[in-house]
C-alpha cells in the first residue's frame, strides 16, 4: 500500500468571477521511503500540492488516502492530529518561533501530543543532536546562522518521527554551501528509511532525489525515477 | 497531562508576550486597574465601615429606647417640619417615666451642647458637654478607665463636677493626672472626677470627646429645662416589645394625648440605626458596582483591542502551530490564557493600588479593610474579564486558515 495516494485532486481558488485552477485533476502516488522531489515554474502548483499533501489544507475535489486513511474527509481537528502525528514540515522562511530556543521549538510537536515533560525533553535534544546543533540547543533563532536555524525546522519536523518529510523549498533562502549541506542532511534521512518529499526551482537541488514530478499549469507534466543522486 | 502542558505553554507564550509588549500591556490594563481598584476599595469601605460599625454601635445598647421629639431616619422635610413643632422633652417627663415605668431598669434623661473646655492655658474646642445622671453609663455602653461615675447623689444635685473622655483627658492634660484638677467650660469651673474609657467613633462622630456633668450643673448654666432625649433601658427580663410599649403608653399618658392623637414623641432604637447603616452601604455598593462594571466594560473593550492586534500580529506564528499539529482547542486556549494573565497583571496592580488607597483612606477619612474574600473576589473578576474580552480574537485565531496564515507576511 502507498503511503500517499491522490486521486484526480482538484484544487480552485474562487478570485471574484474568476475561477483560478492551482491543481487539476492530479493523481499521484508516492511509496513509503521514497524521495521526491517537485519541480515546476512559478504558480505551476507546487506549493498547493504540499499543502494538500501535508493536509494543511483540503481538495475541492477528489480522494486523498495517506498511510491509508482518508484524509479528504476529516474535519479540522483530526486533520491537526495527522499533522502532528504524521506529517513534518520545514519551510523556505523557517517558520520558527523567534521568542522561544532552538529546544522549545523542537518540542513544541511533542507538547501537542502530549508527551511527558522529561521524555520530551531528550527526545527534542536528540533530534537536535542528530541534525548537529547539540551545542546551540538555548539559543533563539536570531542568535543562529540560516543555515542553523533550518536544521532545528528539519529537527522539529523529524522529533514526531513522522511517515512524511515535507520541505518547500528548504533551501531558497541559503547560500549555495549551507544549501548543500541541507541536502546533505536530507539524503542522510533519505537513506535511513525516511519518506520526503520537496519542493525545489533548481535542477541541482533536485538531482539529489531518486524520483522528480515535473508541473505545469496545474498538471504533472512528467514524472520520472532517476538513479541514486549524488553523494 | 496534555492539557497541563498546553496551559503551561499558553502561559509561556503569555509572559513572553507581557514582557515584550510592556507599554502596551500596561495601557490595555488601565481599565481593569480601575475596575479592579474601584470594586476593592468599595468591598474594602463596606467592610471597614461594617467592621467598624458592629463594634461601635454597641455603644447604643440593644435595649435601650431613646425617646426624642425627632424619629432618627426616613424623615421627609415635611416631618421634619411638624416634628420641630412638637412640645420639648422636659426633666419632668423624665422623672415621671421613672416613677411609672415598671418594666424599665432605668430612665436617663439628656441634654447635650458643643463647646470648648480650658484646662490652665490649653483648650479644647467642639467637645461635647452632655448633661445627664449616674444611670447614662448604663445606656451609653461607656466604662470609666480612672476615678468614678457620677451617682445618684451627683445626678441629683448639682456640685461642679465632670468626668472627661478619653481624647479630651489626652488633649488637655497630656499624662498629667485629670484627677481632682479643675476645667473650665463656658466660664465656669468643673472638678475632675472621672475619665471615660475608649469608645472609638459612631459613623465618625467620636464617643472620646465628650464632658459629662451633672444635668442640674447644666441647667443652672446654659439650659432652658428642655431635654434632648431620654433614654431608657429595659429591665433584664422584660420582653422589648413590652417594653417598648408600656414606654409608649406612659410617654401618651405624660404628654395627655387623646386616643385620637397621634404620638407627639418619638422612640428610636439602635436597630434602627442598623437598618440605616444597611441602607448606606448598600447605596455604596451600588454605586461602585455601577463603576466598576463601567471601568471593566471599558477596560474590557481596551483588552479585546489589544488582543486582536496580538492575533494579527502573530498570524505566522499561528500558522506554524496549527502546521505542526495545534489544533483550534490548543490555539483558542492559548489566546485566553494571554487576555486572562493581562487582566491578572492589571489586576495586581489594581490591588496593589487599592491598598495603598485603603491604608490612605483609613488614616484620613474612615476605617477601611482589606479582606481575603475581596482580594479573591478581584483577581477572579479581573480573570472573568480577561477570559469574556479574549474570547472574540482567540476565537478568530483558534478559526484561523493555516494556510492563508503561513503566507502572512
Ligand atoms: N489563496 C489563494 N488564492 C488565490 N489564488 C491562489 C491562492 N493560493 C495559490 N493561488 C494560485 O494558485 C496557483 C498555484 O500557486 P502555488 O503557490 O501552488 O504555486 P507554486 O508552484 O508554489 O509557485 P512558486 O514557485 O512561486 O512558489 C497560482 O496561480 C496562485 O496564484
Ligand atoms: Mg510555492
Amino acid at each position: 500500500m502507498s503511503l500517499i495516494h491522490l486521486r484526480n485532486i482538484s484544487r480552485c481558488y474562487q478570485m471574484g468571477a474568476e475561477t483560478i485552477h492551482a491543481l487539476r485533476d492530479v493523481s499521484l502516488e508516492i511509496q513509503r521511503g521514497e524521495y521526491v522531489a517537485i519541480m515546476g515554474p512559478s504558480g505551476s502548483g507546487k506549493s498547493t500540492l504540499m499543502n494538500l499533501i501535508g493536509c494543511l489544507d483540503t481538495p475541492t475535489a477528489g480522494h486523498y488516502e495517506l498511510n491509508g486513511a482518508n484524509v479528504s474527509e476529516m474535519d479540522d481537528n483530526q486533520l491537526a492530529e495527522i499533522r502532528n502525528r504524521e506529517i513534518g514540515f520545514v519551510f523556505q522562511t523557517f517558520n520558527l518561533l523567534s521568542r522561544s530556543n532552538a529546544l522549545h521549538n523542537v518540542e513544541l510537536p511533542l507538547i501537542y501530543n502530549g508527551m511527558a515533560m522529561e521524555q520530551r525533553r531528550r527526545v527534542a535534544l536528540d533530534a537536535l543532536a542528530q541534525v548537529g546543533l547539540a551545542d546551540r540547543v538555548h539559543h533563539k533563532p536570531n542568535e543562529l546562522s540560516g543555515g542553523q536555524r533550518q536544521r532545528v525546522a528539519v529537527a522539529r519536523a523529524l522529533v514526531n518521527k513522522p511517515s512524511l518529510l515535507l520541505a518547500d523549498e528548504p533551501t531558497g533562502n541559503l547560500d549555495s554551501r549551507t544549501g548543500a549541506e541541507i541536502m546533505t542532511l536530507f539524503e542522510e534521512l533519505s537513506r535511513k528509511g525516511n519518506t520526503l518529499v520537496l519542493v525545489t526551482h533548481e535542477e541541482d537541488i533536485a538531482k539529489h532525489a531518486r524520483r522528480i514530478i515535473r508541473l505545469r499549469d496545474g498538471l504533472i507534466a512528467s514524472d520520472e525515477k532517476q538513479a541514486a543522486g549524488p553523494g | 497531562m496534555k492539557f497541563v502542558a498546553e496551559i503551561r505553554e499558553g502561559l509561556g507564550i503569555s509572559w513572553n508576550a507581557l514582557i515584550s509588549n510592556k507599554m502596551r500591556s500596561a495601557l490595555a490594563t488601565l481599565g481593569i486597574i480601575i475596575g479592579i481598584v474601584t470594586v476593592t476599595l468599595m468591598g474594602a469601605a463596606i467592610n471597614g465601615l461594617n467592621q467598624a460599625f458592629i463594634k461601635n454601635v454597641s455603644a447604643l445598647g440593644a435595649d435601650v429606647f431613646y425617646v426624642s421629639r425627632f424619629k432618627w431616619f426616613n424623615n421627609t422635610y415635611e416631618d421634619w417640619l411638624s416634628m420641630r413643632k412638637r412640645k420639648p422633652l422636659h426633666l419632668v417627663d423624665a422623672e415621671a417615666l421613672t416613677k411609672q415605668l415598671t418594666l424599665a431598669a432605668v430612665v436617663v434623661p439628656a441634654i447635650s451642647d458643643n463647646d470648648s473646655v480650658k484646662y490652665k492655658t490649653r483648650s479644647a474646642s467642639s467637645v461635647d458637654i452632655i448633661g445627664t445622671t449616674d444611670g447614662y453609663l448604663q445606656t451609653s455602653g461607656g466604662d470609666i478607665a480612672q476615678g468614678r461615675f457620677l451617682t445618684a447623689a451627683d445626678g441629683r444635685g448639682n456640685q461642679p463636677i465632670c468626668i472627661i473622655g478619653n481624647a479630651v483627658a489626652t488633649n488637655l492634660f497630656r499624662g498629667e493626672n485629670p484627677i481632682g484638677q479643675r476645667i473650665r467650660i463656658a466660664n465656669q469651673s468643673f472638678q475632675v472626677i472621672g475619665v471615660l474609657g475608649k469608645q472609638g467613633n459612631l459613623l465618625g462622630w467620636s464617643l472620646d470627646n465628650r464632658v459629662i456633668i451633672p444635668i442640674r450643673e447644666f441647667l443652672s448654666g446654659i439650659w432652658n429645662g428642655q431635654l434632648d432625649d431620654i433614654e431608657v433601658k429595659a429591665g433584664k427580663l422584660a420582653n422589648l416589645d413590652d417594653a417598648q410599649n408600656e414606654l409608649r403608653q406612659v410617654m401618651r399618658r405624660i404628654r395627655h394625648l387623646r386616643p385620637d392623637q397621634p404620638d407627639d414623641f418619638a422612640i428610636n432604637q439602635q436597630d434602627q440605626l442598623v437598618a440605616w447603616f444597611h441602607s448606606q452601604t448598600a447605596t455604596i455598593a451600588v454605586i461602585g458596582l455601577f463603576i466598576t462594571s463601567l471601568a471593566l466594560f471599558v477596560g474590557g473593550i481596551g483588552i479585546m483591542n489589544i488582543m486582536f492586534v496580538s492575533v494579527v500580529e502573530r498570524t505566522r506564528e499561528i500558522g506554524v502551530r496549527k502546521a505542526i499539529g495545534a489544533k483550534r482547542r490548543t490555539i483558542l486556549l492559548q489566546f485566553l490564557i494571554e487576555a486572562a494573565c493581562i487582566c491578572c497583571f492589571g489586576g495586581l496592580i489594581g490591588l496593589g493600588i487599592a491598598w495603598l488607597a485603603t491604608l490612605a483612606v483609613t488614616q484620613w477619612l474612615f476605617p477601611a479593610s482589606l479582606s481575603v474574600g475581596i482580594v479573591i473576589t478581584a483577581v477572579l473578576v479581573a480573570l472573568l474579564t480577561g477570559v469574556v474580552a479574549g474570547f472574540l480574537p482567540a476565537w478568530r485565531a483558534a478559526r484561523m486558515d493555516p494556510v492563508e496564515a503561513l503566507r502572512s507576511e
